[in-house]
């Protein structure tokens, strides 16, 4: 896989492929007075539809922060966050509930299966969510998770797949219902290295499609081949963004 | 959603089992202690409930239970057939009397001394002879406990003989009769006998029992003996009534039962809360994961108040299944002890209960629901 630093620059622009996520001048305090901690500092951010996109720094940089308020889990204290070309700072309670629910999936670095439910049954949560039918829901989770090469495993409870395994089934869960971002917090950082490279090989060549885009939070410097952007943060802003050539399915 | 609840709940197996064994310890113990209090209650109103057909008791206005008794003069009972609305008016003795035992022991006995004429207020279920043998001399019926707790291990016949008062009494019938609450034995004979066995008094009529003539309303007819007569008048239950009132005034048996009863909610609130609550912290990545996934908190109040329904239901049916098991077992070891078995399953137990049980999982899912309600989905990524 070939690696090129193209840029530095603090704000990623867009010319050819549609832009997931706008971020302007997005900043987040925690905490008041004395306490006071400000985990982003005006982050500027495009993450472009089918692409994968990095986000690399040390810890406490404030990657977590920045992908919880792209995914809408979390409110900026200023700036503008746009997903998907919705403002997140209209929509409120349900709404932005559901837009969660329909259009970003979800992949955590601890998995977070639920442990009574097969593989089958996990990966078809999203579809449950939306108010699919159960039987339903769980024959199109057997096909994604066909696609992830669990196939074999449908049937099998979290605590009877090894680390790896769980975390495609997260993937598989986290792609059923088509979501147009994927946001993903330190996928492998709960892996092994073979493991890890086998979830992003799989991320890349499933999850990264057209129309869709995904982020991933990584301090895992062995998967950054894998992005077709690395934005690097350090200390609440981004520091620089590295683009390169990614082979398709690799 | 249901479903994923549901299989949430019954995935983490230890705490689903202790939540459930929570609630049902908690229903078994107020159910099982609230219905020997009603029992107890029902003990102490079996001599009314026992005597059947009349539905209206006069006494002197003194009286405040069953056995609190003022003897009445015999004329009150004509008083009483005067007054209008009344179809028939009898006496009857309640009191008790120490019988003397060939072997030279003694026991003390409750006597019911029936008309002599209509035998009305006769035990209706006989296991031996019948009530028309209360006219043979010396004849008294005694229940079937009575008999096993005088003469235990032996089997159950007519014709004993013993003394009361000085004076003969023979055994011509066995009866089933409900049981009494200071267990003596309860005897029936007639009234004119009943005075003889006796304490010698001035007076001696303990009751006036009366009947309502046809289409009258009992309690017209009891306030119009009242107006008439200066005695005091009610029907059957409310004398029951008036005399559990007394007992759950004027004694510590209602207070007793009622800090089990409030122990057993305490501790099972306590088991079934904090094993819920655990559950839930257990499971807080979960509904975090679900709550950033796009379920909202409404939905997840729905989750959480199913798993406490579920938990709920089945511990009650198990806890009242516990407390009805042990009372059917503990009756069955004590049939041929002579006796009786204090509990009674009233009908507003069950409920009380019910309420009591949802009461305490519905506090425990609140009190998780906090935690759950307060969660960020951002804490998945932490």
């Amino acid at each position: 896989m070939n690696r090129m630093t193209v840029q530095s620059i603090a704000s990623a622009t867009a010319t050819s492929l549609a832009r997931a996520v706008v971020c302007r001048g997005v900043t987040k305090d925690f905490g008041e007075g004395d306490t006071r901690v400000q985990a982003l500092r005006g982050v500027n951010l495009d993450v472009l539809g089918g692409e994968m996109t990095l986000l690399v720094g040390e810890s406490g940089c404030g990657k977590t922060t920045l992908i919880s308020i792209v995914a809408g889990l979390l409110d900026p204290t200023a700036g503008e966050v746009t997903v998907l070309g919705q403002s997140l700072r209209h929509l409120r309670g349900r709404r932005l509930v559901q837009f969660r629910g329909q259009h970003i999936g979800f992949v955590f670095q601890q998995y977070n299966l639920l442990p009574a439910l097969t593989a089958a049954e996990n990966a078809a949560v999203p579809l449950i969510i939306s108010g699919r039918k159960r039987a339903e829901a769980v024959a199109k989770a057997r096909t994604v998770l066909e696609a992830v090469g669990l196939g074999s495993k449908v049937n099998s409870l979290p605590s009877q797949l090894s680390g790896g395994q769980q975390q495609r089934v997260a993937i598989a869960r986290a792609l059923v219902h088509e979501p147009k971002l994927l946001v993903c917090d330190e996928p492998t950082a709960a892996l092994d290295a073979h493991s890890g490279q086998t979830v992003m090989q799989l991320l890349r060549r499933v999850a990264v499609q057209p129309g869709r885009a995904v982020i991933v939070v990584t301090h895992d410097n062995r998967v950054f081949g894998y992005g077709d952007r690395i934005v690097h943060m350090s200390d609440g802003t981004i520091e620089r963004v590295e683009e390169q050539t990614v082979a398709r399915g690799s | 959603m249901n479903w994923i609840a549901l299989k949430m709940l019954t995935g983490n197996r230890a705490k689903y089992y202790a939540i459930v064994f929570g609630v049902s310890f908690a229903v078994m113990l107020m159910s099982q202690q609230a219905a020997i209090f009603a029992g107890l209650m029902r003990n102490m109103t079996s001599q009314i409930r026992d005597i059947q057909g009349a539905d209206i008791w006069a006494m002197d206005p003194s009286v405040e239970f069953v056995d609190d008794l003022t003897p009445m003069d015999d004329q009150a009972v004509m008083e009483v057939r005067s007054v209008p609305g009344v179809a028939w008016a009898i006496k009857l003795y309640y009191g008790k009397a120490r019988a003397q035992f060939q072997e030279g022991n003694f026991k003390q006995f409750i006597v019911l001394g029936i008309d002599d004429q209509t035998l009305v207020g006769a035990p209706t279920q006989m296991k031996l002879g019948s009530a028309t043998d209360l006219r043979k001399p010396d004849g008294i019926i005694l229940d079937e406990n009575g008999y096993r707790y005088l003469f235990p291990g032996q089997p159950i016949r007519l014709g004993r003989v013993f003394e009361m008062n000085d004076r003969r009494a023979e055994i011509v019938g066995i009866c089933k009769a409900s049981p009494t609450f200071q267990t003596f034995p309860v005897s029936y004979t007639t009234y004119s006998r009943a005075v003889r066995y006796a304490a010698q008094e001035r007076n001696t009529l303990s009751f006036v029992l009366a009947k309502a003539e046809e289409n009258r309303d009992p309690k017209e007819v009891c306030r119009r003996i009242e107006e008439q007569t200066g005695l005091t008048a009610m029907p059957q239950d409310d004398f029951s009534w008036k005399t559990m009132s007394y007992y759950m005034r004027r004694t510590g048996i209602p207070v007793n039962f009622g800090i089990t009863v409030l122990l057993g909610f305490i501790i099972g609130a306590s088991i079934a809360g904090q094993t819920f609550y655990l559950f839930t912290i257990d499971n807080l990545k979960h509904f975090g994961t679900l709550k950033a996934m796009g379920v909202g908190n409404l939905r997840i109040v729905g989750m959480v108040m199913l798993q406490g329904s579920v938990v709920g239901v089945l511990g009650y049916a198990i806890g009242l299944g516990m407390a009805s098991g042990f009372s059917d077992t503990m009756k069955w070891l004590l049939r041929d002890s002579g006796l009786p078995s204090a509990d009674f399953m009233a009908w507003p137990i069950p409920l009380g209960t019910a309420a009591a049980a949802g009461l305490i999982v519905f506090a425990s899912a609140l009190f998780s629901l906090r935690r759950v309600l307060a969660l960020e989905p951002a804490s998945v990524f932490r």
